[in-house]
């Protein structure tokens, strides 16, 4: 498996996410970092990974100014290709800003920054981010953001239900998303975006591993691919 | 000559900002304030002097990046 990394201005957790996935591609194939002004991706590229943080500051809507950035036009391509790209927090903004993904996500419901483990439940293990767990499990992944509060029209909710697309719910919902969603797919699975960070509880020493079985997954559908 | 977009969320689209103001107006006294919707005022500068030109090229700016028209409308007004 070899993933990308991309990093704009003001990304976070993007060496984080490098790390999650060199270490489960297990055969030495770091993530290659791919900065923003690129145009194209690096050869040989499985699956692409967009960040978490406040890229460009936020300016104008979260993840406005990344999405309308030159190497989303290839990032967007790979998808439509049908490659895997996951996105995390802001890369969760960046995806829908994009349109690869469905709805919006708002100011919390709360409007403050909320910064904590959240528990999670796995809605579809029918992707190849989520086959690593079983529907229904509960996993404890930290949250780390302003706008997580995930809105879409009646027809998109409708469809992401009946087309079994919401990958993650939160237990206790912390910023007022539509029905509970901390994460949903594409239509054809192979984007996913979530708010909370995987990667950020990835190896014991960081408090917890229920975050590598999304690495661990993506990498075993790469393998049989 | 100068652009000026309004860009506000969409009916039925929830405001947790403008829910804020409409309770920190409250707090102040200003008890008849029934509903707050908060948006966005863009001004710009364009080199274009043919208005109807300017209105239509705005508002493809709008469609590709002011507005987020999954949750916001926008109007234009030429100046």
């Amino acid at each position: 498996m070899r993933a990308a990394v991309i990093q704009f201005p003001g990304s976070n957790c993007d060496r984080d996410l490098a790390v999650a996935f060199g270490k489960a591609s297990g055969a030495n194939k770091p993530a290659q970092m791919v900065w923003h002004k690129e145009t194209g991706l690096p050869s040989g590229i499985d699956v692409i990974a967009i960040p978490g943080g406040f890229s460009f500051g936020d300016y104008l809507r979260c993840g406005a100014i990344a999405a309308r950035s030159p190497i989303m036009r290839a990032v967007v391509d790979f998808a439509n290709q049908g490659g895997y790209v996951l996105g995390i927090c802001n890369g969760f903004q960046v995806l829908t800003e994009s349109g690869l993904l469905p709805g919006a996500l708002m100011r919390n419901a709360s409007m403050k920054y909320i910064c904590k483990d959240t528990e999670l439940v796995v809605k579809t293990s029918d992707s190849a981010f989520t086959s690593g767990y079983d529907t229904g499990a509960h996993l404890t992944i930290p949250i780390a953001h302003h706008d997580g509060n995930y809105q879409a029209d009646a027809d998109t909710r409708k469809a992401l239900h009946e087309e079994d697309r919401i990958a993650f719910t939160y237990v206790e919902n912390p910023n007022g998303s539509l029905d509970d969603i901390a994460g949903i797919l594409s239509q054809n699975r192979r984007v996913l975006g979530m708010m909370p960070h995987p990667e950020r509880l990835n190896d014991p020493e960081l408090g917890g591993t229920d975050g590598a079985g999304m690495f661990g997954a993506i990498a075993d559908a790469l393998v049989s691919a | 000559m100068k652009a000026r977009v309004f860009v506000t969320l969409k009916n039925g689209v929830l405001d947790p900002q403008g829910s804020a103001v409409r309770r920190s107006l409250g707090s102040l006294g200003f008890d008849g304030v029934e509903k707050v919707r908060q948006g966005k005022v863009i001004e710009l500068e364009l080199a274009e002097t043919d208005a109807e030109k300017a209105r239509i090229e705005v508002g493809k700016m709008c469609e590709k990046l002011l507005a987020n028209t999954v949750i916001e409308d926008y109007t234009v007004e030429i100046l």
